[in-house]
């Protein structure tokens, strides 16, 4: 460590005399890309509380197990059954689980970008090579990761249960792949709008509430509204409701171009025109979210 | 004119022929430049140099085409509340562009190289910033990687880097646990990890008591003798500033007040202020102190507007020998000395003695 010299003090210097001499750095400096990548890594990690007190590592680890627990059963019950097929499809499975998700959302958005605008943290960000948009992409895209790690874990979980099941190679491996590319989807979604929600609510608590009902009273809207156009049997309303909701709108897509079955009442899948709108739908939440984001960081700069 | 030579204490950290030594400022600002430097030989490098800058909100004019040359060194800039200060800081990281006029630092222009400036200078915000659920190793490590350093490079200079501003073992604890001055050294060391070449301190005496503004003082004269470090730092109190820094900048509603050494300062504004006890003998004790002095010759005034007016005595220091005149007529007299304490002084102030120009700003200003 610190190589100890002594220091040359100025007889009478009214400060504390630290026995240490001051060393320069003429180390590298990494620039604006090495640190995006650092803060990405620590936010990632900070989702699963690692490198963060034992208290903040209790939720997320254990909404990892729930998430994946239920996909281990159903491996265990595939197996020794010898079923022909999982209980469950790879697409449907984080619209069952969607509650855990939620909360695991609304759980760590806010940390990861409450935080810092509650302790005034940002402007030593900004007050070094680090800009605006380095500073959003990082935490956005750590967010998405660490949901795509909550997501897809328990798909594969399934998947290489499906395998050790002795279940047909291909037909798993398409399933599989679709159940990918929907979770990703579903993370990048479910973090812009937890981070652009929590970005706003600088108060950690209130964030958690805000994101909770961003996520869910939503949900709860539209599968109400659904339910009501199913009875009365307008089944192109209960398509289009379903764009209103984030959890329903990745249904939708999914439904329409991932051969996912639809968890709308009823099962009606949307059609592949109302299926391009809930792609374009959910591409341009997307954006918009990165957007406002940026938007806010650009206010409160310094 | 000399050969330019190197200041020791640029040696490894930039080139002599790095942007640092900018010629265009040089020449154009000349009108302003304050030869500072007592530990450079390095006459005419500029670290801080601004041009007709201004910056105008909506409603309020921040900066009034303020023109300023800094050198090496550690400079106070000295403003009320509002004069202009932190917007000052915030265009010379490259993080707001001015209205019009321009600004170099390190020789960078700030409206093209904000990024290069930000990776060579440190920011020490005035408001709190430390979150307080991690420890000051952490956090420090966590902003050291943000300037670039890599991961061990961060952990060696986080270790020194808090060792030098004082913190030892409460290092490993959460900051949420800290007192106000632990929390103004942490501010402090992340402002330092990355070894910049010139830090900006806002107001870093904000909140403390006496002997934690004297330690926090002391450190930042230490951040320039003996880490070599440009410092420039902000405060609403002259007379701290006074005794710390080689040069002061005042300014007021966004205008440059004054530009000079410090010894220019310190000639004028030491005022001490004395309260003594009343004895049997001498009913009015302060009466009797003042005319024992204006019989030696010294100009006392009352301290009128003062708290404690009428016992407040306030007379102009001409050096150790004002205390001990102080000290041997009160004795005579047979008083109690209540207090004798050099008065801090606001910025207006300053310039109560000085040409009918400068008096005037002061009063537009304040």
């Amino acid at each position: 460590m610190a190589a100890e010299q002594p220091t040359a003090t100025v007889p009478g210097d009214q400060t504390r005399i630290h026995n240490i001499g001051y060393r320069s750095y003429d180390g590298p400096r990494l620039g604006r890309a090495y640190a995006r990548r650092s803060l990405y890594s620590q936010s990632l990690r900070g989702a699963y509380g690692l490198g963060r007190s034992a208290k903040s590592k209790v939720l997320p680890m254990l909404l990892f197990v729930v998430m994946c627990l239920p996909a281990g059963i159903m491996v265990a019950v595939a197996v020794a059954t010898k079923a022909n097929d999982l209980p469950v499809d790879y697409t449907r499975y984080a619209v069952v689980l969607q509650a855990v998700i939620s909360l695991y959302v609304a759980a760590q958005a806010p940390q990861s970008v409450s935080r810092d605008l509650r302790f005034k943290t940002v402007p030593l960000y900004f007050s070094r090579p680090i800009e605006t948009a380095d500073y959003v992409r990082a935490k956005y895209a750590s967010l998405a990761s660490a949901l795509f790690i909550l997501t897809a874990a328990p798909l594969l979980v399934l998947y290489v249960g499906a395998l050790l099941a002795k279940l047909d190679f291909a037909d798993q491996t398409k399933g599989f792949a679709q159940g990918l590319v929907s979770v990703a989807l579903l993370s990048l979604l479910f973090a812009g709008l937890g981070l652009v929600v929590a970005s706003v609510t600088p108060r950690r608590g209130f964030g958690i509430a805000a994101v909770i009902a961003v996520l869910t009273i939503t949900y709860g809207a539209v599968s109400t509204l659904q339910a009501i156009a199913d009875v009365q049997s307008s089944s192109a309303a209960v398509a289009w409701i379903g764009l209103f909701s984030p959890i329903t709108l990745i249904d939708g897509v999914q439904s329409a171009f991932l051969g996912a079955t639809s968890a709308f009442p009823g099962g009606e899948s949307p059609s592949n025109g109302v299926g391009a709108v809930y792609v374009l739908a959910t591409l341009g939440l997307i954006a918009g979210c990165y957007g406002l984001l940026m938007r806010r960081y650009k206010k409160v700069g310094l | 004119m000399p050969p330019r030579k190197a200041a020791p204490w640029l040696s490894g950290t930039a080139s002599p022929t790095g942007p640092y030594y900018s010629s265009l400022t040089r020449r154009r600002l000349c009108g302003l430049t304050t030869a500072v430097a007592d530990v450079t030989t390095v006459v005419d490098v500029t670290v801080i140099a601004t041009e007709s800058l201004s910056k105008r909100f909506p409603r309020v004019t921040a900066l009034d085409r303020l023109s300023v040359d800094v050198g090496p060194g550690v400079t106070g800039l000295v403003g009320a509340n509002g004069a202009g200060k932190s917007t000052l800081i915030k265009i010379l990281l490259g993080l707001s562009p001015a209205t019009e006029g321009r600004a170099e630092v390190l020789g960078l222009d700030v409206t093209t190289k904000g990024a290069d400036i930000r990776e060579r200078v440190g920011y020490m915000p005035e408001h709190d910033c430390l979150p307080p659920d991690v420890s000051a190793t952490e956090f420090v490590v966590h902003m050291a990687r943000m300037s670039g350093l890599p991961p061990t490079a961060a952990r060696e200079r986080t270790a020194d880097t808090l060792r030098h501003v004082g913190l030892y073992e409460e290092r490993y604890r959460p900051i949420g646990g800290y007192s106000t001055g632990m929390k103004q050294r942490v501010k402090l060391a992340q402002a330092l990890v990355h070894d910049p070449q010139l830090v900006f301190l806002d107001e870093p005496t904000n909140g403390l008591d006496p002997v934690g503004r004297d330690e926090m003082l002391g450190l930042i004269r230490r951040i320039h003798t003996d880490f070599g470090i440009s410092v420039l730092v902000t405060s609403h109190l002259l007379g701290e500033l006074e005794r710390t820094c080689d040069h002061v900048v005042v300014v007021d509603g966004g205008k440059l007040l004054r530009s000079s050494s410090t010894t220019d300062f310190t000639q004028t504004t030491t005022t001490l202020a004395i309260e003594v006890t009343d004895t049997d003998e001498h009913p009015d004790g302060t009466r009797a102190v003042r005319d024992a002095l204006d019989a030696r010759g010294v100009t006392v005034q009352d301290g009128s507007g003062l708290p404690g007016a009428g016992h407040v005595l306030l007379l102009t220091s001409a050096g150790e020998e004002t205390y001990d005149l102080v000290r041997d007529v009160i004795a005579d007299l047979g008083l109690g000395l209540v207090r004798m304490e050099q008065r801090r002084h606001h910025i207006s102030e300053v310039f109560t003695d000085s040409d009918a120009a400068q008096k005037e700003a002061v009063g537009h200003g304040s």
